[in-house]
């Protein structure tokens, strides 16, 4: 498969490092579409390609991915039709029930998901919500915490994927689960910041089912030529809508069958 | 307000109901009824459904969720009376053809077992007395024009109250987590919408405990054998002929609904 790129090796590296600097430095930039209007998906994806290159070649380890845009009401407000997918560092994870500081992100939101760790390589195109399954070692629930680099949270499809799908860190936990045990399509979640309930929902709002998206993770991997290493910790994309924090604000997100996840925002 | 408005008012809407008609909003008529003189309407106006052969069979809970809340500026759910006359099988078609101006809502649905008398009920009597759990569909209809309602409109209007189906699936509420239980709204096949058990009063038992304690301080009876309408988990769906609605509560179980014929408006 042929990948449409308009940007060159020089651009790309041009705007990879203007995307690091901005999360390094937590600062915003206008959104990259601006200077670059017909830059593509795949062009997104070569930005984001050498973004992960730099942090791995620094010493950061990637964990796994993020599945992002997986809500149908997102796609809408996006105005896109394809979801989008980020990588995950091990420095972008947050433990429970942990201070998370504010300060080093430009202006972060929470989301609830179901995360999957998987046990088999998974590589596409054509992977199904079946194999996803099959390949699943446990189900765990997520807390992402999201910061898009671009001002007023405004970005279109190739410039949050350089962006690294908005990934900031992501905070998993609660219990783990089989995901035969349990219906992963009916599961409820509840949100609740400083004691009340902000977001509600089921996961089937991720594509129907949660392991769709990681399905077509997995085939957006293919596209770009990678597959899915076994031991990834994969976000399925935020059930809930994101919501903003900030320093005093506490989060619990309560999923039905899997527990609950806790954090708190500091300066 | 007077015994004999109360009575023109319920009768008035009873009208409404029976010729499936609607009827100027009641507050833009009569700016200082309360919510009391509108739960007196309500009762004349359930009085005359009872009268015409009806029996009471039920409960239903409405304004439970922040959003209905935040519309109407009210911060308490309210209350409807369910009669014989409004229930419907789950594999029967409803025929739109009796109702106005129909909207479908996905709630959870209890069976009392035994009465609960208040005031002083608490979440845990609620389920104590609780037979079983069931995925339902209440189909709200309004006999206020255009569903220009306030809260003493609806409250009068027998909490908007239509027709209800009760899902097949039964479950017990001591084995289902029902404040998470997640709440799947699927139409014509697509995904719709999803909710969870807390977005009506942080959990479905506080609806119903709300219930029981504001009908022991009205002196209605809550019996064992009633059902209740524990209050809307989604958004309301408009709907028309053809289409076909699907809950699936998580954990418990799914109902499904067909509609047919045409609504009044």
């Amino acid at each position: 498969m042929s990948l449409n790129l308009t940007l060159t090796r020089e651009d790309i590296v041009r705007l990879c490092e203007r995307v690091e600097g901005a999360q390094r430095r937590a600062y915003a930039i206008p959104k990259l579409t601006d200077e670059y209007p017909s830059m593509t998906i795949d062009d997104g994806y070569a930005v984001q390609h050498e973004l992960r290159r730099r942090y791995i070649a620094r010493g950061a380890r990637l964990t796994g991915w993020k599945a992002g845009l997986t809500s149908r009401a997102k796609m809408l407000q996006m105005g896109v039709h394809v979801p989008s997918i980020g990588f995950l560092l091990a420095d972008m994870a947050r433990p429970e029930n942990s201070a998370i500081k504010t300060s080093d992100m430009v202006h972060p939101r929470v989301e609830c998901e179901v995360a999957f760790v998987t046990k088999k390589t998974l590589k596409g195109p054509n992977c199904t919500r079946q194999e996803v399954l099959e390949a699943t070692d446990y189900v765990l629930p997520a807390v992402e915490i999201i910061d898009s680099r671009f001002s007023g949270f405004k970005f279109d499809l190739p410039s949050v994927i350089a962006d690294n799908g908005s990934s900031a860190r992501y905070v998993a936990g609660g219990r783990a689960r089989y995901a035969a045990d349990i219906d992963l399509r009916t599961l409820g979640v509840v949100m609740e910041k400083n004691g009340e309930i902000i977001a509600v929902g089921a996961s089937a709002a991720v594509l129907g089912h949660p392991a769709e998206a990681i399905a077509m993770l997995v085939n957006i991997l293919a596209e770009q030529g990678e597959q899915l290493a076994a031991g990834s910790f994969v976000m399925s994309g935020g059930i809930t809508e994101a919501i903003p924090v900030k320093p005093g604000d506490s989060i619990i997100a309560r999923f039905q069958e899997l527990g609950s996840v806790s954090m708190r925002f500091i300066e | 307000m007077d015994e004999i408005k109360i009575k023109h008012y319920g009768d008035e809407l009873y009208q409404a109901w029976l010729t499936r008609s609607t009827v100027a909003p009641l507050l833009a008529r009569e700016p200082d009824i309360t919510i009391e003189d509108a739960y007196q309407i309500q009762l004349r106006m359930i009085e005359r459904r009872v009268a015409a052969g009806e029996t009471i069979v039920g409960k239903k809970i409405g304004v439970t969720s922040k959003p209905v809340q935040d519309f109407l500026g009210v911060y308490q759910p309210d209350f409807g009376q369910l009669t014989s006359g409004m229930v419907y099988q789950e594999g029967e078609d409803i025929d739109l053809s009796q109702l106005i101006q129909p909207k479908a809502e996905a709630e959870l649905a209890f069976v009392l077992k035994a009465d609960l008398i208040g005031p002083g009920i608490t979440a845990m009597d609620v389920i104590r007395a609780t037979d079983y759990v069931a995925p339902c569909f209440e189909i709200v209809d309004s006999r206020i024009t255009d569903w220009k309602i306030k809260i003493q409109d609806t409250v009068a209007d027998n909490a908007s109250c239509g027709v209800y189906v009760i899902g097949n699936t039964r479950g017990d509420p001591r084995l289902l987590d029902i404040t998470l239980a997640g709440m799947v709204l699927e139409k014509n096949g697509e995904l719709h919408s999803t909710a969870a058990g807390a977005a009506v009063q942080g959990s479905p038992a506080n609806a119903v405990a709300w219930l029981a304690n504001t009908l022991g301080v009205l002196g209605i009876p809550f019996r064992a054998g009633e059902v209740i309408l524990s209050g809307s988990q989604s958004v309301l769906v408009p709907v028309v002929d053809g289409d076909v609605l699907e809950c699936t509560v998580g954990g418990l179980g799914s109902c499904r609904v067909k509609f047919t014929g045409r609504s009044a408006v």
